[in-house]
């Protein structure tokens, strides 16, 4: 593995797969009385989040916790953040503070990137969402839940990612990782919320959803990311909401094996009827169990063993 | 990437060459190591026929007995004295594997591994007698790494050691109950257990590691 967690396309497939595997083995832990492992004792992970989010800190909180690092929460509200503090000078804080491992949530696409190549911290860098672009660890745990629920594999499998394609980082990640596990990816969204250039990403696209649900063996549904929307990229939220919401109806064109995902939060009524979230075919619930396990498996990989020697430091 | 989970196995007997980066590990092809058997696939199943009577003999019976393997091979031999032991008494002997490598004391010393499967049985291992088997003991850092993943997983009424091979070599204060040979070993030479569950054949090999080579 590299030492950093940047993008889905820093992974190669085996090392993918041994996130998973590794991830498949720690998940284990939950059931056990002792919830905790000693390996990262006396290692510093720093969640730095500049932008909201509830289950990816906690998630890595908890994961950081099981294997007994010591965490440090740092968010932008009620920091020098607010005071106007640029991205480099809280990192030469951390730097200064021992940090060996940096999560990184920003608002700004490409921040973690900067963060792990400036030269102004030594430690790892994992990208838990950066603006529009990348959210890695939520790609892992999205495999992770569709390998247990198809078979042990997502090689051939066929998923389908449904919304607010443009403005999502979790949708980029999928299809990268996914891609290079072998799915096929089909992205289902009116044409002005897919990103341009997005003919040269690895997967297919329609406008759509009827036709593509039956195909399916799995369907992610994204949230309208209204915060990030300056201009009306459709004529109402009802519309919307017919068009590429599964509702019940939709939901009966899936295949019996079909599983319904969501990388959360969730606007019930909108992309998804409350109906076909609380299903016993959606796993959104699971997604959240297994996003500890999986963020486990990323911590010991880039952090438990020897520093990877840098060949181009 | 993660090198493969052979501790005990010096560069010269191992299968996979290790990571480039770690100095000496790799020898010489034109070099080969001197390889010879110590114990053949009868040796070692008079050896494991005797350590089961003795963990029998040792426990007055099979109850409560939980036999736990380290991984790779230790998990094998675990089945194989569990197998035994069921003969000898006639009641099942549980048998699991107990991963050790996040409790390791040496990971910071090589690039991450990969984990290995832990199968704790049914029962779980409150209050009962917890065999620990692996197939060859040398420093003891291993055992003193599967005690510490014990303890987290509940509280044992005992704890006994069983090992095919006692090499030498201890660097912590750890000796084993049942072994089936002891074996006077050099630090220069590597041993090595063969099983037919993993490797298609039993034996147990010393190699003569080349010199400079890493032992460990």
């Amino acid at each position: 593995m590299k030492r950093h967690l940047l993008s889905a396309a820093d992974l190669t497939r085996d090392d993918a797969l041994l996130v998973l595997d590794t991830a498949e083995e720690l998940a284990q832990l939950a059931n056990r009385p002792i919830k905790k492992l000693p390996t990262l004792r006396g290692r510093t992970v720093v969640n730095l989040f500049f932008e909201d989010s509830t289950r990816t800190r906690i998630s890595f909180e908890a994961a950081a916790k099981r294997l007994s690092a010591d965490v440090i929460n740092f968010s932008a509200k009620g920091s020098s953040v607010s005071k106007g503090e640029s991205l480099k000078d809280t990192a030469l804080t951390l730097e200064a503070m021992g940090a060996d491992a940096v999560v990184v949530r920003h608002g700004s696409s490409g921040a973690p990137h900067r963060l792990a190549y400036s030269g102004w911290i030594r430690g790892s860098v994992l990208n838990a969402g950066d603006g529009t672009h990348e959210h890695p660890t939520q790609a892992l745990l999205d495999a992770f839940t569709m390998r247990r629920h198809l078979g042990g594999s997502v090689d051939g499998r066929r998923i389908t990612i449904v919304g607010d394609v443009l403005h999502s980082r979790v949708a980029r990640s999928n299809v990268l990782l996914l891609a290079t596990l072998g799915a096929e990816v089909t992205l289902v969204a009116p044409p002005t919320l897919l990103p341009v250039g997005v003919d040269g990403w690895p997967c297919s696209y329609t406008y759509d959803l009827d036709a593509a649900l039956p195909k399916s063996d799995a369907v992610m549904m994204l949230r309208v990311q209204r915060e990030r929307m300056q201009a009306a990229y459709f004529p109402s939220a009802r519309e919307y909401s017919r068009r590429y919401g599964l509702d019940a109806r939709r939901f009966r064109l899936l295949p019996e094996h079909a599983i319904v995902m969501h990388p959360g939060p969730m606007n019930r009524g909108m992309e998804i009827a409350a109906e076909v979230a609380d299903s016993d075919r959606s796993v959104i619930v699971e997604q959240v169990t297994n996003g500890v396990s999986v963020r486990m498996a990323v911590l010991y990989l880039l952090l438990g063993g020897r520093e990877p020697v840098e060949v181009n430091a | 990437m993660p090198a493969s989970s052979q501790e005990r196995l010096p560069a010269g007997a191992a299968p996979t060459a290790r990571s480039a980066t770690s100095p000496g590990a790799i020898p010489a092809a034109a070099d080969p190591p001197v390889v010879r058997d110590v114990l053949e696939a009868a040796d070692i199943t008079r050896a494991l026929t005797r350590i089961g009577h003795e963990i029998v003999e040792r426990n007055k019976g099979a109850d409560d007995l939980v036999l736990l393997g380290i991984p790779t091979r230790g998990v094998a031999l675990a089945r194989r004295l569990a197998d035994g032991i069921t003969a000898i008494e006639g009641t099942p002997v549980p048998a699991g594997a107990l991963d050790v490598t996040m409790y390791r004391d040496d990971l910071r010393l090589r690039p991450a591994r990969s984990l290995r499967h832990t199968e704790v049985p049914a029962g779980g291992i409150d209050d009962k007698v917890v065999v620990l088997v692996d197939d060859v003991l040398f420093s003891g850092r291993t055992v003193r790494a599967a005690l510490d993943a014990l303890n987290d997983l509940g509280r044992p009424r005992t704890v006994q050691l069983a090992v095919l091979v006692d090499r030498g070599h201890r660097e912590l204060p750890i000796r084993a109950d049942f072994v089936g040979r002891n074996l006077p070993t050099s630090m220069s030479e590597s041993v090595r257990v063969l099983l037919t569950e993993v490797d298609g054949t039993d034996a147990v090999r010393i190699a003569q590691a080349r010199k400079g080579a890493a032992v460990r």
